[in-house]
């Protein structure tokens, strides 16, 4: 089953006319994922690539295509407005690639989401893939392999990282979410081990975190008394100097708060096991199974 | 981005937020002026630099060496004259200026470089009865604008969350309706404030919030917010970040940025749209993607290199960027190795490869350059750079590229 994407999964994307949207839509569909439909407004009524249609807004897409999700790759200024959009469209799964979204529109938009019956994956983020099932976002997909391992991580190509050292060594996975590195998102990292925790199909989950902010921890309190599965733990910038944004608009460390050693000090509190190499995450993630009787 | 005191002070005095009367000098000359104009028979004079310990900081310039030493060590007394001076005459305001003007301030945040000074803010002495702090920013963990106030003003706010985290009191902003006038009046009854001053905070806080959203701020910080004897509420100093996110709609914010203070590698950098910080070890790093930047850092570290830089040319870089993100890594002459690590997903490595070939051919290779390429391409990039005759040392994984990275430093 995995989660929150699969066989059942009925795609749109927001902004499917531009460079990227575009490009991403033909890949996510050559992948397997039932694109439905597409939203660019003002070009309502034509047709993508000759048979995805077109729709102006979010709610006609929803009403002629049943769409359950949507992949967001509408310009930074406007993308707060897409998530909004999306929401009250009764879309189930919103899914926001876009980086560099004003904090202050988020702020509201995350606000907007409250209490409504959907869930927000990013923004800033590569995505969400079930491999072999259904991806919604920019990651490679070739490098995926089915199989029970969730990964979790705030970053993108440092998830493609920890996929590629387990697909190399045979361990497929169940789901892979890029939570996203800007300081509001919707789906945090206490969410997703929650969500793989009650996947019968993941055995195990690779955490992936990074400076700033205290999601990590927040998170490992939640394992600690909860999660029932291993994981592995990785933190990105151990390394990096506090009050410098590395990349990320949520990655820095301020204020005393955010740094990497207090991460991994949750991390050991709960029980993770970490690795304090990033190339020993597939590896690590081996002998937890073995040790675990899983493999 | 962050702002000077007198582009922030300017802020907020168009949004009806209380400051001191001041005028920003590039000039001894305009620094006397402005201070003959204020009138009156007290002066401050500030050094306009982004860096927090103005006061404690020393000039390069004027100060020994061990006075710096001591700046850099955060010791509480340090002899001479500093970035913020008071002056009972017309005389130390020009000496004042012209100590300031053109010389480098060194304060426990420069670090041992400091930082040029090319303007000063000259105000009118305040009548100090309170300090207070004030701040607005944004609470990642509840994904909302926070407004806090403390009694303990003029302290670092860290430092009063260490030590006396009673004096800090805190309001959640809904953003649906903004900051309320009742928080703003139960903070200001929090910090104990009546009568007059209690008035003037309250009008305060609303002020602070809406300057904080007009100018799509991420951090507000007032420190001190003084009451004076009569009970006026004034900013006396304040510090904001601008959201880097939100500059395209902030020309004139943006119009304000002072390159003058970030490292001048990190302003070309951003010239070509690439991430990059300068750091203080010998390998250079090019990768794509923050969090494998970071990581990349991290396990030169942990197979005990250092690195030299943060660098992430981003998720759809062209040979152009990738060009100019090696001259950028190669100018600094602490580099003595360079780790090119991509993962490829959008990114393909075979352009990657080209604008290493490209960049190698123009400038030629002083340093061995260790390249690990994987995902999208990778086979045709490898394969790219190993038909170009450059000596360039290819990597199988990220553990090899980081030893072949931290060997090279060592002369193996």
């Amino acid at each position: 089953m995995a989660v929150l994407v699969d066989h059942n999964t009925r795609l749109i994307t927001q902004g499917i006319t531009g460079s990227s949207g575009a490009f991403h839509s033909r890949m996510c569909k050559a992948y397997g994922t039932n694109l439905v439909g597409g939203v660019t407004p003002g070009k309502g009524g034509t047709w993508f690539e000759g048979e995805v249609p077109i729709f102006n807004t979010v709610a006609e897409a929803v009403k002629y295509t049943a769409a359950n999700a949507t992949m967001i790759f509408v310009p930074p200024p406007y993308a707060a407005d897409a998530i909004m959009e999306a929401a009250d469209a009764g879309i189930k799964l919103i899914v926001c690639i876009t980086e560099g979204i004003p904090a202050n529109d988020m702020v509201k938009a995350w606000r907007y989401l409250q209490g409504k019956d959907c869930r927000l994956i990013g923004p800033n983020c590569p995505g969400i893939i079930t491999p072999g099932a259904a991806k919604i976002g920019i990651m490679p997909g070739h490098i995926h392999l089915p199989g029970r391992i969730g990964v979790v991580s705030r970053s993108g190509t440092l998830t493609y990282e920890a996929v590629g050292q387990l697909t190399a060594l045979g361990l497929g996975q169940s789901t892979c979410i890029g939570i996203g590195g800007d300081p509001i998102i919707g789906t945090n990292h206490t969410e997703a081990l929650r969500l793989f925790n009650d996947d019968p199909d993941t055995d195990a989950v690779i955490m992936i975190g990074e400076i700033g902010g205290s999601a990590e921890e927040a998170a490992c309190a939640w394992a600690k008394a909860n999660m029932s599965k291993p994981i592995i733990g990785f933190i990105a910038g151990a390394t990096a100097p506090p009050g410098r944004r590395m990349g990320h608009a949520g990655a820095i460390i301020s204020g005393g708060q955010g740094r990497a050693e207090d991460k991994y000090a949750a991390m050991s509190d709960a029980g993770v096991h970490i690795v304090r190499s990033p190339a020993e995450m597939g590896r690590r993630m081996k002998e937890v199974l073995i040790e675990a009787g899983l493999l | 981005m962050k702002l000077h005191e007198y582009q922030a002070k300017e802020l907020l005095r168009r949004h009806g937020v209380p400051v001191p009367p001041g005028e920003a000098a590039h000039t001894v000359e305009d620094a006397v002026k402005a201070a003959e104009a204020l009138g009156g028979n007290f002066w401050v004079v500030k050094a306009q630099v982004h860096a927090g310990g103005r006061g404690k900081g020393r000039f390069k310039e004027v100060a020994a060496a061990a006075d710096l030493e001591a700046v850099l060590a955060g010791a509480a007394e340090v002899p001479g004259k500093g970035g913020v001076q008071l002056c009972r005459s017309i005389e130390g305001v020009r000496e004042a200026a012209a100590m300031m003007l053109g010389n480098t301030l060194v304060t426990k945040q420069t670090g041992a470089a400091g930082v040029v000074v090319k303007t000063v803010l000259v105000t009118t002495g305040a009548d100090i009865a309170r300090e207070l702090y004030a701040a607005l920013l944004l609470d990642r963990q509840t994904s909302r604008i926070l407004l806090m106030a403390s009694t303990e003003g003029g302290t670092e706010i860290e430092e009063v969350a260490a030590v006396n985290p009673g004096a800090i009191h805190k309001v959640s902003i809904d953003p649906v309706t903004g900051l309320g006038d009742w928080q703003a009046r139960q903070l200001a009854a929090k910090l104990g404030l009546t009568g007059k001053a209690f008035n003037g905070a309250v009008k305060m806080f609303l002020s602070l919030y809406q300057t904080y959203m007009a100018t799509d701020s991420s951090m507000l910080e007032i420190n001190p917010l003084v009451v004076s004897s009569d009970g006026d509420v004034v900013a006396l100093d304040a510090k904001f970040m601008i959201d880097d996110n939100a500059l395209f709609r902030q020309k004139e914010i943006t119009s304000w940025y002072d390159a003058g203070e970030d490292d001048a590698a990190e302003v070309e950098a951003a010239s070509y749209n690439l991430n990059f910080v300068k750091l203080d070890g010998t390998i250079g790093c090019l990768v794509n993607g923050a969090g494998l930047a970071m990581a990349t850092m991290d396990i030169i570290k942990f197979y005990g290199g250092e690195p030299a830089n943060f660098l992430d040319v981003g998720g759809g870089a062209n040979k152009d960027q990738v060009k100019a993100a090696l001259g950028i890594i190669t100018k600094d002459p602490a580099v003595k190795a360079i780790l090119v690590n991509i993962f490829g997903g959008i990114m393909r490595c075979d352009v990657i490869a080209a604008g290493i070939i490209a960049a190698v051919a123009e400038t030629g290779l002083q340093v061995p350059l260790i390249a690990r390429l994987e995902g999208t391409n990778a086979e045709l990039g490898r394969k790219l750079l190993s038909e170009s005759g450059l000596a360039i040392i290819t990597a199988t994984s990220l553990a090899d590229a980081a030893e072949k990275s931290v060997a090279a430093v060592a002369g193996k």
